[in-house]
């Protein structure tokens, strides 16, 4: 299998998210992968080098600045075609989910979407992957020569480090749709680890009351563990969180090896996105809800009495 | 401007999900169905742009099974002024779909296409994107806020980073994010009006398309059931079991 990577970038830097991309070409097709990195001056380039990818392919132009799909999906489809790939794939975000499915649309390829396995069978490619809000797994029988697909992060982990790769300079194709144009980016940083790859993420439920409230607990305790923050849905549906923040069914998947869910009531759609964590812990009030189900350490008790004793014992004993 | 939305039947979301006996499927005996809560919201959108003085006609449109009348008789009760079903009883993958709706896009010429930005039955979050690389149309996925002036739509897209807004030309495919809107409750009037509405069916040959179903659901399992843990009585024992027992601090 002939696989192209494209990396997450967001025009000007390329994104550590592309990784677990990487490390599925490693075990699936450990010889012939090649990864595509697209924007303007791209940044950060050598985060992709080391991994013993045959090329590491960059596409720079003005037009590619900002990560519009109906840009970049030609420049995709153009290289995929060029290198003859059989299968094109990207770690599963909101970037390549924009993407890739307009690439198959391009190269009317079928599609898996958030796979989390992948063998090959009597000549079919077979793939696993949740569905109903994560509620069951999926076995998909894939037909056809070549595939595009998005890869579930915390499936697929870390590549091994590898064999160097030569980066490449590669033309942009001539005929770059300008139709859509790109203004702004609000939100987002803050400082903290980026919730999809952060080993600790604390997430916070409808009860925080306010931002500050949240940023205060919720804020205060991620930091004392240097972890990421998280939220519900209903927390951010109450303007008590922003949207980036959400984990669940339409929300980020995260699989960290602690995630504290304080005052989160544990609906299936929240579940979706966290319940493959190493370690749950749950901290509410009512002792009867769903998230005791999945956590291996439940407290209960009431968020603002626990909290900050909790945070204090964690900075004072500097973890 | 008239506007098409999408709408799929799947099973209501709060229903509760399992595999059937042989695991091939889900158990289907007794599921409550309902339009696809992404479809309700791009719906919503649509009517709203109607009732702005914005859009002149809102057609729905749902590919499926007879049953499907249903979904659309819902559209229908919300406000969309005629409906479309394209009937098959075949189990088709993203690209059919795309296909059978840019067949039905190209028929209606319509000025902009709403849609959910992912079904959540099979939650692949594909058709949207393929069907604006199809139609070679600009696309907006996740919108959490659509604005239409003079022939162009600046949308909010929900990103993993955050916010962003882009502006694209219409005509032009747009994906709804559950933050776009709240979907009205649909008025005993709205049922009443919606049954002397037009709703069409014809059929994926109808339209001259031929799909070609590649991705197959062969098998559907529970995933591996989590263990409830421990109750830990204080912040005390739980730092002390975080680190070691859990060894993850
Ligand atoms: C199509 C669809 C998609 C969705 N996608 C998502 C998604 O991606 N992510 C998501 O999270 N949700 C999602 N939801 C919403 C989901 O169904 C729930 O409504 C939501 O997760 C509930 O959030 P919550 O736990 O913050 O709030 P609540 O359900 O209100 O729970 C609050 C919890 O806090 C506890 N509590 C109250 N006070 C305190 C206190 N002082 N100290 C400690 N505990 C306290 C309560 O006992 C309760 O368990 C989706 C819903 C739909 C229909
Ligand atoms: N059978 C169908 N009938 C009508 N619309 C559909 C159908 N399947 C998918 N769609 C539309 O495509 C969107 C994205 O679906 P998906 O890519 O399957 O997650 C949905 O929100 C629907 O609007």
């Amino acid at each position: 299998m002939k696989v192209l990577i494209v990396a997450e970038t967001d025009g000007g830097r390329v994104s550590e998210k592309t990784l677990p991309a990487i490390a599925f070409a490693q075990q699936k097709s450990p010889e012939t992968f090649t990864i595509l990195a697209i924007g303007d001056n791209l940044q950060g380039v050598e985060m992709l080098t080391g991994y013993g990818a045959q090329a590491v392919l960059t596409v720079n132009h003005p037009a590619l600045a900002k990560p519009l799909a109906e840009r970049y999906a030609p420049v995709v489809a153009h290289y995929a075609q060029q290198l003859g790939a059989d299968a094109i794939v990207a770690t599963t975000t909101t970037f390549s989910r924009d993407l890739l499915a307009r690439v198959a649309g391009l190269l009317d390829a079928p599609m898996l979407s958030d796979i989390t396995a992948l063998e090959s069978a009597n000549g079919k490619l077979v793939a696993k992957r949740p569905i109903y809000s994560a509620n069951l797994i999926g076995t998909f029988e894939v037909e056809g020569s070549h595939v595009v697909m998005t890869v579930r992060g915390p499936a697929w982990g870390k590549p091994e480090p590898k064999g160097a790769s030569p980066v490449q300079n590669a033309e942009a194709p001539a005929d770059i749709p300008t139709r859509s144009e790109w203004l702004s980016l609000q939100g987002g940083g803050g400082g903290r680890p980026d919730l999809t790859q952060a080993r600790v993420v604390v997430s916070g439920g409808r009860p925080l009351k306010d931002p500050e409230t949240f940023e205060k607990y919720i804020g205060g305790l991620a930091d004392a563990l240097g972890g990421a923050v998280g939220a519900t849905r209903a927390a951010v549906d109450s303007g008590i969180a922003p949207n980036e923040l959400q984990v669940g069914q339409t929300g980020k998947t995260v699989a960290p090896e602690l995630y504290i869910a304080v005052a989160v009531s544990g609906s299936v759609q929240h579940l979706a996105g966290m319940k493959d964590s190493k370690v749950i812990v749950a901290i509410n009030t009512d002792p009867e809800a769903p998230i005791f189900q999945v956590a291996d350490y439940g407290l209960v008790a009431d968020l603002y009495q626990v909290v900050p004793e909790l945070t204090e014992l964690l900075k004072n004993s500097g973890s | 401007m008239k506007i098409l939305v999408s709408v799929k039947r799947v099973p209501d979301p709060y229903a509760k999900i399992s595999p059937n006996a042989t695991g091939t499927d889900i158990n289907r005996d007794g599921l409550q169905m309902a339009v696809n809560p992404f479809d309700e919201i791009a719906l919503e959108e649509a009517i709203r742009l109607k009732e702005a003085g914005k859009a002149t006609e809102v057609v729905a449109v749902s590919i499926g099974g007879a049953e499907s009348q249903e979904q659309l008789r819902t559209a229908l009760a919300m406000g969309a002024d005629r409906a479309i079903l394209v009937q098959t009883d075949e189990t088709l993958d993203a690209p059919s779909v795309a296909k059978i709706l840019a067949a039905v896009y190209r028929r209606e010429q319509p000025h902009l296409m709403l849609m959910g930005k992912q079904a959540i039955d099979m939650d692949e979050n594909q058709v949207g994107q393929m069907l604006a690389a199809i139609l070679d149309l600009p696309q907006a996925t996740f919108a959490s806020k659509i604005t239409i002036e003079n022939g162009s739509a600046t949308v909010e897209r929900e990103t993993d980073n955050g916010i962003e807004t882009i502006r694209m030309p219409l005509p032009a495919i747009i994906t709804a994010d559950l933050r776009l809107n709240e979907p009205r409750y649909v008025a005993l009037t709205g049922i009443v009006r919606a049954r002397s509405k037009p709703l069409e069916t014809i059929t994926p040959a109808d339209l001259g398309v031929q799909t070609r179903t590649r991705v197959r659901l062969t098998q559907v399992e529970a995933p591996p059931a989590r263990k409830a843990g421990k109750r830990v009585s204080d912040v005390h024992e739980l730092v002390r079991l975080l680190r070691e027992e859990a060894r993850v601090i």
